[in-house]
């Protein structure tokens, strides 16, 4: 897993049912491009986030393709509809395998 | 050759029109990547909104939004990169518009494409000039 | 009779001033955090800046897109490394056993301290930044390693300290014991330095609003450090801007943490009390 990788999203707490919400996501990951050098003149291999998704109770509220030229610290925003109270899972895939999860819960009132 | 009068001013012509052609006017590689997306079909004139700073201070993060009401997916190019690719937005049954936004890295000052796939399988494409500065103040 | 018509002619001419100062002020944009924190990020220059009228956050020159990045904490990305700070915080380090948060409770009890760094510190005898504090904690409390002035600890836990403090005025005593270092860094800031010649002063207190080249230049405030800057996509610190533009002079430059950029930091920090603390702020 990539060092020091953390994300944090902006979710309502609560909503009334129907409700379109905008939510934001960052993650700290450096996303390597594979474009730079080291010091040496050899190439740095990529390592990004190539993919993100969110869903709302299972469902897909949208699924995301990133290639190297989404900036450091990927940032997103979008909307979503709420129809009913529960939970929106957040998840980042590494091109190293590893899978970072965020889970955030919204009350309908 | 015999460098007569008239081919040194044809020659000259000729570079001087070379100095002058816009940059990079849409590259192979981006017309690649976009056809990936495509499946090779035109993305025509449509409800397509691409918003992009005129000027980005930096290329490294720059800011982008794209809005295509109804678009199964949105998926975003910068010609003048040396991978053009940079996102694509899936959207599901749960969003609540077909829009997003993000930030990109831009090698320099270039277009930005956006295509959209509809529903009906055509697509609808945006496109705006960013130019990137490059400081005096670097490091 | 000479002298009244001067007088009416003097007045005519504050009014006009006074009209276009307010219809300016108008398109001015106002930095406002999270709809919320509202930041003074135009003021009366302190009484010990001679050379200037006003002083204004570095925030005031850039783009909308650039300034767009600080006004909601979820679009500045300075805020991540914040939240790792805040991990950092409660994790016990070093022999003594002990985390931030054994002796200072929650980061909150840090309010206010931001706002006056650097500062005097009667024990050590010199004048202490944010760094210095810090690394004094790890080392004496904690019995732990200091922290390199440029590692991600050290950044992301002075973001968070300083974030305590965000919306209060900048507060940077420069008399008593604190004056001789002010001094120095008064005299560093209007010296030119390398082979092109130039001081702080010529293009941040000379030139500020003008090009260079394609740079927009600021007025050189450091109300708003921690920086998240946009070109590294990470948290950096005045003395590595100090850094880049001294070498950019085309000299040999101080380090991080040196005593000169200490004194400077004490100066330059000083120039900008009255703004707000903005830390972690986000730049190009």
């Amino acid at each position: 897993m990539a060092k020091g990788v953390k994300p944090r999203v902006k979710v309502p707490k609560s909503a009334s049912a129907g409700d379109t919400i905008t939510i934001k996501t960052l993650i700290s990951h450096k996303m390597e491009s594979g474009q730079r050098k080291d010091g040496d003149g050899n190439p740095i291999p990529r390592s990004i986030i190539n993919r993100f998704t969110c869903e709302f109770n299972g469902q897909s509220v949208i699924d995301i393709n990133l290639d190297a030229a989404i900036s450091t610290n990927p940032y997103f925003e979008f909307e979503a509809k709420v129809p009913e109270a529960g939970e929106f899972k957040f998840t980042w895939y590494d091109d190293d395998g590893s899978v970072y999860e965020e889970i955030k819960s919204i009350a309908v009132n | 050759m015999e460098l007569t009068r008239r081919k040194a001013l044809m020659l000259g012509a000729g570079v001087t029109a070379l100095a002058f052609m816009p940059f990079t006017p849409a590259s192979a590689a981006v017309e690649d990547a976009i056809a990936e997306f495509t499946g090779g079909a035109d993305a025509g004139e449509g409800d397509i909104t691409l918003i992009t700073p005129e000027i980005a201070e930096n290329g490294n993060t720059v800011p982008v939004s794209v809005d295509a009401p109804g678009a199964v997916s949105i998926a975003i190019f910068a010609a003048g990169n040396p991978n053009p690719d940079v996102v694509t937005f899936n959207f599901g049954p749960l969003a609540a518009s077909h829009s997003a936004s993000t930030r990109m890295r831009l090698a320099g000052t270039q277009d930005v494409i956006a295509i959209a796939k509809m529903p009906d399988g055509s697509f609808i494409r945006a496109a705006n000039q960013v130019k990137v500065t490059i400081g005096g103040c670097g490091g | 009779m000479r002298s009244i018509s001067l007088r009416i002619l003097a007045s005519v001419a504050a009014l006009t001033a006074i009209g276009s100062l307010s219809a300016m002020a108008e398109d001015l944009p106002e930095l406002v955090i999270n709809e919320d924190i509202e930041m003074v990020t135009r003021t009366k220059a302190p009484a010990h800046l001679e050379n200037l009228d006003e002083i204004r956050s570095g925030w005031t020159f850039r783009t909308k897109e650039t300034q767009a990045f600080q006004m909601d904490d979820f679009d500045n990305p300075g805020m991540i490394f914040v939240d790792q700070a805040l991990d950092t915080w409660e994790t016990v380090d070093g022999a003594a056993g002990k985390s931030c948060a054994t002796c200072h409770e929650g980061p909150e009890s840090m309010t206010g301290l931001r706002a006056t760094l650097p500062k005097w510190n009667e024990d050590a005898g010199e004048v202490w930044t944010m760094e210095m504090y810090i690394n004094d904690c790890r080392e004496n409390r904690m019995q732990a390693d200091a922290w390199g002035w440029k590692s991600q600890p050290m950044l992301n836990m002075n973001a968070l300290i300083s974030l305590q403090s965000r919306g209060m005025p900048v507060d940077v005593k420069i008399d008593g014991p604190a004056q001789s270092a002010w001094e120095k860094g008064k005299e560093m800031y209007y010296t030119r330095y390398g082979q092109l010649e130039l001081s702080c002063a010529n293009c941040h207190e000379q030139n500020y609003d003008n090009y260079i080249r394609a740079d927009h230049l600021s007025q050189g405030q450091i109300n708003g450090f921690p920086v998240y800057r946009l070109k590294q996509a990470n948290l950096i610190t005045a003395h590595n801007r100090f850094k880049g533009c001294i070498r950019d002079t085309r000299a040999e430059t101080f380090s991080e943490g040196s005593p000169e950029f200490v004194a400077l930091e004490l100066y330059v920090g000083s120039r900008g009390n009255g703004l707000s603390v903005e830390a972690p702020s986000v730049r190009n």
